[in-house]
């Protein structure tokens, strides 16, 4: 009847995570309580969770982003106490089985549910904005991707305490997440968790990409995109070029596990380093999803506090483009040590040094537009100079690991821990950051604390160098990865030093959180009346902070690069317009119940329980064929009800 | 940090053989070509934002200054040179210290036989017909020429002061060359991540002098038990943290036996497969 | 504190291509279906990469010319192509608002297309029968699930073309439902262009 599922999968024995799922339990029902005390529900399910506006999505995507960092942090100061203490003879306080699933959901939560829908988040709510136009190209499908994603953070934290989650490293390479070697339901929960935010990242860069190409403001000619755009075409692009690769890869991998196929399997020929290449030709184009987004974000917070122009745009747009070619052809470097022969190797590494160039231009051209610039030190540029200081030590120990007799020595050692981290909290970190202290105030209407904000920048930079620096150094000496206890004891003093960098990371996320709090208690007093409050280049910052649903009561024309800058220089201000009505998509549901249904799927599949598979599955496709024959997806906001908004807005009396 | 690694010198900055030196002088030299523009750019990172910061009136203001030709063509080129300089490094690199090219040297290379087990490593004299369990006893100064395997999941086999490591992979055999120098205890690891025992996979390289190593055989061949199918059997099931032992004998051809069975094994019967460790403990 | 609003655009540019502003939702929506099945290809070719790499692998199990019948794989070959063919009438006839004639091709696409996956489904159930199952070999398994995917997808059009007709019937040739129609078509085309690869690789490859 429940198929695999029993009381013994509630780990009784274990009390960390027993706790840690009690303690989260007790929150969510807290904040459910509240809600419902305080009725705000009926608010909650109109305005947020049946909402198809790019904003409030791309602002949902970012919560659960950053909600899903406090869990990827949790992990990761557990796995440097256990490093920090079991050293020599002690064992610390984490066993093997307990160890090996914590080091697993920290790479797993931090790419998949922290970076992807961060990255993601920010697209979704910037794009559309600085393309001037009022949606996305399929807002009900967006509300799907952003629902299947918050899906699989559930069920991943599920795996707490039902069952538990796999114990082979975030990658799962077969044979060891094999059924054989891996029995359990733990490498289940990463797969189905997996596949189904990849179907939400693969919608998601699909919609993306069509409203870059298809939908922009007039005048927006391709050359006349902000560079964010621009990294938001080629990290699409990617998505959808890549996360299909997963997807097949993760099916092999579950039709091993579920059906006894030999796709990766010791016996009956499977063959496991087909998989590590198709993880990888997926992996690496997923390192510049990541990344280059943050790189947009640097290019428009370095030009807009400089109070210039981005230098060299075309050659930006360029390297932009080039990395996301590249992307493609350095798969192998992740597995140099495969004995690939000489030529194999090096024509890899090469290609991965390639990149290196359009990314090196990148750092050149974001030096020269502070050249000659008026730098406002606000947090955004904090985090972009702790990022251009902090990004090319992680480019040159990355490119240091792309010569293959380098990485003989280095490979799955924690000075690869450190280079990886290095660049992903050094840049997709910094860049995210960069961008929630940049675009909130056009999110919410008023601006984020500035000293709090500094004080999170400075905890962070310099944990990041104190929890990382020491593992460059370890990884020299000859220290690996994924080591629940290590022999050496001469290696305690600079693990120790890791755990105080780690420590310190602790204190810039505390004061996010207080720097979030103190802004909201404080509102009034720091509101954004003008939509503007950087003296800001691109379009989203031509209307109204929040925006309105229609992002933009006239349709702008765009007439040069920083579209905004040049409206305001050559004063073109219309004293008002002629409103005309404007359809908005309709709020709806699917999203919400399609990705309820995805919980019980995927949850049921890990278990084993197939009569709820099948239901649920029944109801997905209800759900999917109920929305495919509907018609009216928009409505109609009068003109007469946009010119009220719109005067109010502007603070004028009532017209006509 | 750095003061650190140089008062404590291990891994892969002592290295013990040509392999490791190699590397490490390969490391050295590709870190010192880009340190040349990585150090001037942080410098001038920060340099710029310092002295065009607004409160600065003394400097140059320039709003619209975003484009010259010749700064692109500069900013263009300096990566692609270091890029073009470092592809030659590691093209030559790649070529001289392939795992599969065999070391020049005046004494015959020892063959080892390496496979991974779930967790410690067995290895195998073919020549002298002995093998040996997380203890890999080699004459300093002498090449030694490892055929390497997996009979459980993947591994690396990795001694961080001799130089690269390699994967072992099931079903398959990688190559593998190194040599060490000097008489001397290295310890030797797993480099990637195979189950709850990995921590303790570790094992140890004893370098001995020519004349110790072969007494070293001797003694071997005159003690303990020796290796055969259902000793191996034994061998092969899960167990964590393993005193190095030694086998007197072993049967022949055991190495291509472990491979080839790995591969063609009947369909189905993997979790009845001898050396194939039973499903680990479920949670 | 600027108070910035802007300048309307003249009416004349709003619609057409490039930088004339976004583009109207026939065009919108059938070109994020088209990037939705370049995504799906890609899928595929990850498993035809599977395939190419795993078609020796038989463990001793039986191979590729011993299984293939290519007079079956001809006729459902034939099938496929000639269904592609009358699901462009029907498009065509869709567009010119040709209702009974839209309704034929739509039965006769249907009626090939459930006897292409009727011939797959005999050829999987006799392999099958003779021990030749998926889990026999990594063969096998790369072979049901290439095949057995392209399978899935022509099952799936087949469900999808019923609704697109049972949504003409009730709604009429309207402009949404002649999009969606335009959707399916394009899926359509694309599971051949899939066939075509694998008939290639795995079958007339694959026999000898």
């Amino acid at each position: 009847m429940l198929g695999r599922l029993s009381w013994a999968a509630i780990p009784f024995d274990e009390p960390i995570p027993l706790i840690a799922a009690g303690v989260v339990g007790l929150v969510i029902l807290a904040v459910l309580g509240w809600i419902v005390m305080k009725g705000w529900w009926p608010y909650l399910w109109r305005e947020w969770l049946t909402s198809v506006d790019h904003k409030r999505i791309g602002v949902m995507y970012v919560t659960l982003a950053l909600v899903m960092l406090v869990r990827g942090y949790s992990d990761a100061i557990m796995m440097r106490s256990q490093q920090a203490v079991a050293i020599g003879g002690a064992r610390g306080y984490l066993p093997p089985s307990h160890y090996d699933q914590i080091f697993s959901a920290h790479g797993t939560i931090m790419i998949f549910l922290v970076a992807m829908p961060f990255v993601v988040g920010l697209m979704n709510f910037v794009v559309p904005l600085q393309l001037g136009v009022r949606d996305v190209a399929f807002p009900v499908l967006n509300s799907v991707s952003f629902w299947l994603t918050a899906a699989a953070a559930l069920l991943i934290n599920a795996s707490l305490v039902i069952g538990n989650f796999a114990r082979t490293g975030w990658m799962a390479y077969p044979p060891l997440s094999e059924l054989t070697f891996s029995p359990d339901v733990g490498v289940d929960y990463y797969l189905w968790s997996l596949q189904i935010s990849g179907i939400g990242t693969l919608l998601a860069g699909i919609n993306m990409v069509t409203t870059i190409l298809k939908m922009r403001a007039p005048g927006m000619f391709y050359f006349r995109m902000p560079v964010f755009c621009w990294t938001a075409l080629a990290t699409n692009m990617l998505i959808v070029a890549a996360f299909p690769i997963l997807t097949a890869t993760f099916a092999m991998l579950l039709l091993d596990r579920y059906l006894g196929m030999h796709f990766f399997t010791n016996a009956g020929g499977g063959n496991m380093m087909m998989y590590v290449n198709l993880f990888w030709a997926w992996g690496h184009p997923e390192v510049y999803i990541l990344i280059l987004p943050a790189f947009g974000v640097f290019s428009e917070v370095i030009a807009t506090f400089s109070g210039k122009a981005l230098f060299g745009y075309r050659s930006m747009v360029l390297a932009t483009l080039a990395i996301c070619v590249l992307s493609f052809m350095v798969w192998l470097h992740h597995f140099f040590t495969m004995g690939a022969g000489a030529d194999v190797n090096s024509f890899f590494g090469i290609m991965s040094m390639v990149i290196a160039v359009p990314t090196g231009v990148k750092v050149f051209n974001w030096l020269f537009t502070l050249f000659h610039g008026r730098v406002v030190f606000k947090t955004p540029v904090l985090w972009s100079i702790g990022f251009m200081v902090t990004f090319v030590l992680g480019g040159m120990t990355g490119v240091l690991l792309a010569v293959p007799p380098v990485d003989f020595v280095l490979h799955n050692s924690v000075f690869l821990v450190a280079h990886f981290h290095n660049v992903i909290i050094g840049g997709v970190l910094f860049g995210a950051m960069a961008a929630y202290n940049y675009w909130f105030p056009k999110a919410f209407g008023f601006t984020l604390d500035e000293r709090l904000g500094k004080a999170s920048f400075w905890c962070w930079f310099f944990g990041f160098y104190f929890a990382f620096m020491p593992l460059y150094v370890l990884g020299l000496e000859g220290m690996t990865r994924r080591l629940e206890h290590i022999a050496d004891p001469s290696w305690r003093p600079l693990l120790l030093v890791a755990e105080f960098g780690a420590i310190l990371i602790f204190f810039g996320i505390l004061f996010q959180a207080l720097q979030l709090y103190v802004s909201i208690r404080t509102r009034e007093s720091r509101r954004d009346l003008t939509g503007d409050p950087w003296n800001g280049r691109t379009l989203e910052w031509a209307t109204s902070s929040p925006p309105p649903p229609y992002n933009f009561a006239v349709m702008p024309e765009v007439r040069s690069i920083d579209a905004f800058w040049e409206m305001k220089a050559t004063g073109r201000i219309a004293p008002e317009p002629r409103y005309e009505a404007i359809e908005v998509p309709r709020n709806s549901p699917t999203g919400f119940i399609i990705a309820f249904f995805a919980v019980l799927v995927g949850f049921s599949l890990i278990w084993r329980i197939w009569w709820i598979v099948i239901l649920a599955l029944v109801a997905i496709a209800i759900v999917v064929l109920a929305f495919g024959w509907s018609e009216n997806r928009e409505q109609e906001i009068p003109g007469a009800e946009i010119a009220r908004l719109e005067r109010a807005r502007l603070g004028l009396g009532p017209g006509e | 940090m750095l003061a650190v690694a140089a008062c404590h010198q291990t891994g892969v900055l002592d290295p013990q053989g040509p392999i490791g030196a190699a590397e490490q002088l390969l490391l050295i030299n590709s870190t010192g070509i880009m340190l040349v523009v990585v150090v001037p750019v942080i410098v001038a990172t920060l340099a710029f934002a310092f002295w065009y910061r607004s409160s600065n009136a003394r400097a140059s203001h320039d709003p619209d200054w975003a484009y010259q030709g010749g700064i692109e063509f500069v900013v263009w080129s300096i990566p692609a040179l270091v890029v073009i300089l470092l592809g030659g490094v590691n093209w030559i690199g790649s070529h001289q210290l392939d795992p599969d090219q065999p070391i020049a040297a005046k004494a015959k290379p020892l063959r080892v036989d390496v496979v991974a087990l779930d967790w410690k490593w067995l290895f195998i004299y073919p020549d002298q017909g002995i093998a040996a369990v997380n203890q890999l006893v080699v004459p300093a100064g002498t090449p030694v020429s490892f055929r390497l395997t997996s009979a459980t999941v993947m591994n690396s086999f990795f001694v961080p002061q001799l130089g690269s490591q390699i994967y072992t992979m099931p079903g398959m055999t990688t190559r593998l060359h190194l040599l060490a120098d000097n008489s001397g205890d290295y310890p030797g690891i797993s480099a990637n991540f195979s189950g709850d025992g990995f921590s303790d996979m570790r094992f140890i390289v004893k370098a001995e002098p020519p004349a110790n190593f072969v007494a070293w055989v001797a003694q071997v061949r005159a003690s303990g038990s020796a290796l055969d199918d259902a000793g191996y059997a034994q061998l092969a099931k899960p167990s964590e943290a393993v005193p190095p032992t030694t086998y007197r004998a072993v049967a022949p051809q055991m190495f291509d036996h472990i491979v080839s069975q790995t591969v063609s094994d009947p369909p189905n019967a993997h979790a009845s497969r001898a050396w194939c460790p039973p499903a680990h403990a479920g949670g | 504190m600027t108070v910035t609003t802007i300048e309307p655009v003249s009416p004349d540019r709003v619609r057409g291509r490039g930088g004339g502003g976004p583009a109207p939702t026939r065009i919108v929506v059938a070109y994020g279906f088209w990037i939705f099945l370049l995504s799906d290809i890609i899928m595929f070719s990850g498993l035809f990469a599977a395939y190419a790499v795993l078609s020796a692998e038989t463990a001793g199990g039986p191979t590729g010319p011993e299984l293939f019948n290519l007079k079956n794989v001809f006729i459902e070959t034939a099938c496929l192509l000639v269904s592609s063919y009358t699901c462009g009438l029907g498009i065509l006839s869709a567009e010119r608002r040709q209702r009974e004639r839209f309704l034929v091709f739509a039965t006769l696409t249907f009626v090939l297309g459930a006897a292409f996956l009727f011939i797959e489904i005999r050829e999987f159930a006799g392999m099958v029968g003779r021990g030749a199952s998926p889990s026999r070999s990594a063969f096998l398994s790369a072979f049901f699930t290439l095949v057995g995917m392209h399978g899935a997808h022509v099952t799936s059009g087949l469900l999808w073309l019923v609704y697109m007709v049972a949504q003409v019937i009730v709604k009429g040739l309207r402009p949404h439902v002649r999009r969606r129609l335009l959707c399916f078509s394009l899926f359509w085309h694309a599971l051949d262009i899939i066939w075509v690869g694998v008939f290639t690789l795995v079958y007339l490859i694959g026999a000898r």
